[in-house]
């Protein structure tokens, strides 16, 4: 079923009698060319593009709950391509372009919207870094401006310009950034993904890979043993779970990562602001609450809770550069679990086990990553080959000593 | 969290810094003929399990001690808590 403006009326004359299931609930089949783990925004993408851009008439998505519950339902909805090195930025700006023309390629409403995000600095020393990533932006295709304090004010008056220690001097802009509705991309590629005949199978939980003379030929799960040409993971956050079933050690540590949503407000907020210097960044939901977050707690754990000296530290955070939002009050905090990988970019890789193949190691940045990301994989799976955009994103560049390091903080993933 | 340090008893987990897996203790031998691969292996891959987890925290706001904290990454819930020096020599370290 196509969806429209003329159908939304035309239901709603006729009682809302028409509308069907966004997408079926098949019995998994004994057999598949493609299984891809995981049934959140990446695994979902990668079906979807499998089907659509590499024209694979069989593929399933094997999810061990529901559709959407895990990571692409617990984030802070953020896009953007505002990256410095050569390894990341052009496949962040071809996530971005997806995104833009996401909706129409899906024809659902993932409320896309370029607000912008604003990065702030308070330093000479900062300003020359931003002017840096800006010029790399711009060299990869995508857009950047730097911005005065007094533009900044324009743009964001409420912000605390004085601050002793971090005194805002500028930021840079990125126009195109923004935020997008993250419920709605899972299910808008699971609709797609479902009407190119992807088979999407809730409540399957993979709990072993049958592997032998090191190829592999399809997952055991709670509902049998389903048998695949190839199997791709995608389930950032369990990863290490996950692999460890293949026998495959990553290079990858899990942590939980919090965010905030305040009760709702008019608008305020006109985009995304981050405060990196105080570890935390902000945005206003379409309904009014204010979207918030800051770092991950910083040690090993996969539950979806953190503890509260770093409730504490963002919060601080927030009323250092925006006293503002001290009358707003919490009304839900949340703990995701990401993948935090040892220089903080993410893996698109074949493993060392013929058929079996990996997609994770996306740190806390995985939502805007999506579109690119299922792209991407599904170049790998149904090519072999790696898309151009992730060539860099290899499972040994660790021990080849090609680090992705954007931050520069090296092996420490609860630095990042 | 709180950690039930051996000597101060329980202290707040935000006087300590983490660093992560014990294994990091065990560092490969640098004379070995396959050292490159095992240090490779040392410094980036982890077990990663949900579950019990052995890890390295330092007591940098108290005592600075480091000490090897066992706790279970699925509820948080932290099951012993010993010296790094002690498990080191366990392990079969001078110190």
């Amino acid at each position: 079923m196509r969806y429209s403006g003329f159908r939304v009326i035309k239901e709603a004359l006729t009682g809302h009698k028409g509308w069907t299931p966004a997408w079926r609930s098949p019995e998994p089949k004994a057999h598949y060319d493609i299984i891809v783990i995981g049934g959140g925004g990446h695994g979902l993408a990668t079906a979807y593009y499998l089907a659509k851009e590499f024209k694979e008439k069989s593929v399933a998505v094997l999810e061990k709950g529901w559709i959407g519950g895990g990571n692409v339902g617990r984030n802070t909805t953020i896009i953007r391509s505002n990256y410095l090195l050569d390894g990341n930025e052009p496949f962040y700006e071809f996530s971005l372009k997806l995104w833009e023309g996401l909706e129409q390629d899906l024809n659902y409403n993932a409320m896309v919207s370029q607000r912008g995000i604003l990065n702030l600095f308070h330093s000479d020393a900062q300003r020359d870094a931003y002017v840096r990533r800006g010029n790399a932006m711009l060299l990869n295709g995508a857009d950047a401006t730097l911005l005065n304090a007094d533009q900044v004010r324009d743009e964001c008056p409420f912000l605390n310009f004085d601050d002793t220690r971090f005194p805002i001097k500028g930021g840079l802009a990125q126009r195109r950034g923004g935020t997008v509705r993250h419920d709605a991309v899972a299910w808008g590629y699971a609709r797609g993904a479902d009407s190119r005949g992807v088979d999407i199978i809730q409540n399957c939980e993979v709990t072993g890979f049958r592997i032998k003379n090191g190829v592999c030929s399809g997952v055991e799960t709670t509902r049998g043993f389903i048998g695949a040409k190839k199997v791709g993971s995608a389930v950032a956050g369990s990863s290490g779970r996950v692999m460890a079933k293949a026998g495959v050690r990553l290079p990858i540590e899990s942590h939980v990562l919090q965010a905030f949503v305040s009760e709702g407000l008019k608008p305020i907020i006109p985009g995304v602001v981050t405060f990196g210097m105080g570890h935390f960044y902000i945005s206003q939901s379409d309904k009014g609450g204010l979207v918030f977050g800051g770092d991950i707690d910083g040690y090993n754990t996969y539950a979806q809770r953190g503890n509260l000296p770093t409730v504490e530290d963002v919060c601080e955070g927030g009323m250092a550069i925006m006293p503002m939002i001290g009358r707003a009050r919490i009304l839900r905090i949340w703990g995701g679990v990401m993948d935090m990988s040892m220089d903080g970019s993410p893996m698109i890789d074949r493993t060392h086990i013929d058929g079996l193949f990996f997609n994770g190691g996306w740190c806390y940045g995985g939502f805007k990553a999506t579109p690119a990301s299922g792209w991407c994989f599904a170049h790998l799976l149904a090519t072999e080959q790696p898309h151009e955009t992730a060539t860099a994103f290899r499972l040994d560049r660790f021990q080849r000593g090609y680090m992705i390091d954007e931050k520069g903080v090296g092996a420490q993933p609860n630095l990042h | 969290m709180i950690i039930n340090h051996p000597l101060l008893g329980p202290r707040d987990a935000q006087e300590f810094t983490y660093l992560g897996d014990a294994s990091l203790l065990d560092r490969p031998d640098w004379q070995a003929k396959d050292a490159d691969i095992a240090f490779y292996g040392y410094q980036y891959l982890r077990d990663n399990p949900a579950g019990r987890h052995q890890e390295l925290w330092y007591h940098e706001q108290g005592d600075r001690s480091w000490l090897v904290v066992t706790r279970d990454t699925t509820t948080h819930v932290i099951e012993k808590v010993e010296f790094a020096s002690d498990v080191a020599r366990q392990r079969g370290r001078s110190k």
